[in-house]
């Protein structure tokens, strides 16, 4: 049984995965982890079976990619000392002012992988802790406490 | 700065919010880093002529399906080149800028003859004999169902050719149009009698 046409699943996912990935690594980034993302997608496209769920697996594929970016990121040498956070070249993840999202958001991608990863398939993705499970490739209960822990850390900045 | 509930209803915009055009964009730079990795199999387009909406569909190795007028169904072409060529079918517009060029003056009486590359892997056997036999004959000029059977090798299948020009996936190019009915008729026409008659007055034929 072969999938349907690339397009149709391309154009079912393309905005939440779009939507993650400004969550999880940023808008600088996000293009390019984007086509990452549905270029292996492409790849094992064909082998894909029709009845699994689409939806989390083009996230899993996501989620590698936010990851690889950001050891990337790691990786790379800084210029200066104190590199300052990129601004978000417009409002993406909040409809109209920009403003404390931004910072929400970016303080969101300070936290650890799983963390980072678990605050933005709840929040950006709109995920069930069962369907972060199957994307982080952990239990539920696993995600929840991704999540919990996530959360807990953004409160303490937030609310200082 | 804030509580715990505001800070999850921030959060919570983000589900929210339009990002459609920026995935739009995003999505464009996709196509031409697919094809430089060999992982473009269909692209396909839809372009506006004389005689409707023009489904085209092209692989690596050249034009694949044309589709319009009666037959223009594109969820049932696109399903089609999914399940018969591969399932890496994605809309790039860009990629046909040939086609289009080659379409419009067609239309406009300014080219007689395609220089587009056909891929002929949606025919086969004697459908296939039939048709390349039918995008021999010239601009201006007809054929019949019972001429293009002998041609391609089989005097007795006027009606066997018939079907086959039916079926044929890259109409107008491989101009099945030009085959009528030896007794003078119109014969018939997937896209639509009043197409084959639109597209033998456009050329000059009748």
């Amino acid at each position: 049984m072969t999938p349907p046409p690339f397009q149709w699943f391309l154009d079912q996912h393309r905005d939440d995965v779009y939507r993650f990935l400004v969550a999880a690594v940023g808008t600088q980034e996000a293009d390019d982890c984007f086509q990452e993302t549905f270029l292996s997608a492409m790849r094992a496209y064909p082998r894909l079976r029709a009845n699994s769920s689409t939806r989390a697996w083009v996230l899993t594929i996501a989620h590698r990619k936010a990851l690889d970016s950001h050891r990337a990121r790691r990786r790379r040498p800084l210029p200066v000392a104190e590199p300052p956070e990129p601004r978000p070249s417009g409002p993406l993840l909040s409809n109209g002012d920009p403003e404390p999202d931004a910072e929400l958001w970016s303080e969101v991608r300070r936290l650890p992988g799983k963390q980072r990863a678990a605050v933005a398939l709840r929040y950006a993705g709109d995920l069930s802790h069962d369907e972060i499970g199957r994307v982080l490739g952990c239990s539920e209960e696993a995600a929840r406490r991704n999540l919990h822990e996530g959360l807990k850390k953004l409160r303490s900045t937030w609310e200082t | 700065m804030g509580n715990m509930r505001d800070m999850e209803k921030l959060l919570g915009r983000a589900a929210r919010a339009d990002v459609s055009e920026a995935a739009a964009r995003a999505t464009g730079a996709l196509a031409e880093r697919a094809a430089h990795e060999h992982l473009l199999d269909v692209a396909y387009t839809t372009l506006d002529s004389p005689v409707g909406p023009v489904l085209v569909a092209a692989t690596r190795r050249g034009l694949v399906r044309i589709s319009f007028g009666a037959l223009y169904d594109e969820e049932s072409v696109l399903a089609d080149l999914c399940a018969r060529v591969s399932p890496r079918v994605v809309e790039v517009p860009s990629y046909f800028d040939a086609v289009r060029n080659e379409l419009e003056e067609y239309f406009h009486g300014r080219r007689t003859r395609f220089d587009l590359p056909l891929d002929w892997t949606l025919t086969g056997g004697f459908g296939r004999r039939v048709l390349e036999r039918t995008a021999r004959i010239p601009y201006g000029e007809v054929s019949t169902y019972k001429e293009v059977a002998a041609a391609a090798g089989s005097p007795r299948g006027a009606r066997a050719a018939g079907n086959a020009l039916g079926a044929n996936p890259i109409p107008i190019v491989v101009p099945c149009h030009r085959v009528l009915h030896s007794g003078g008729g119109l014969g018939g026409y997937g896209g639509g009698l009043d197409r084959k008659e639109f597209l033998l007055k456009l050329e000059g034929a009748i």
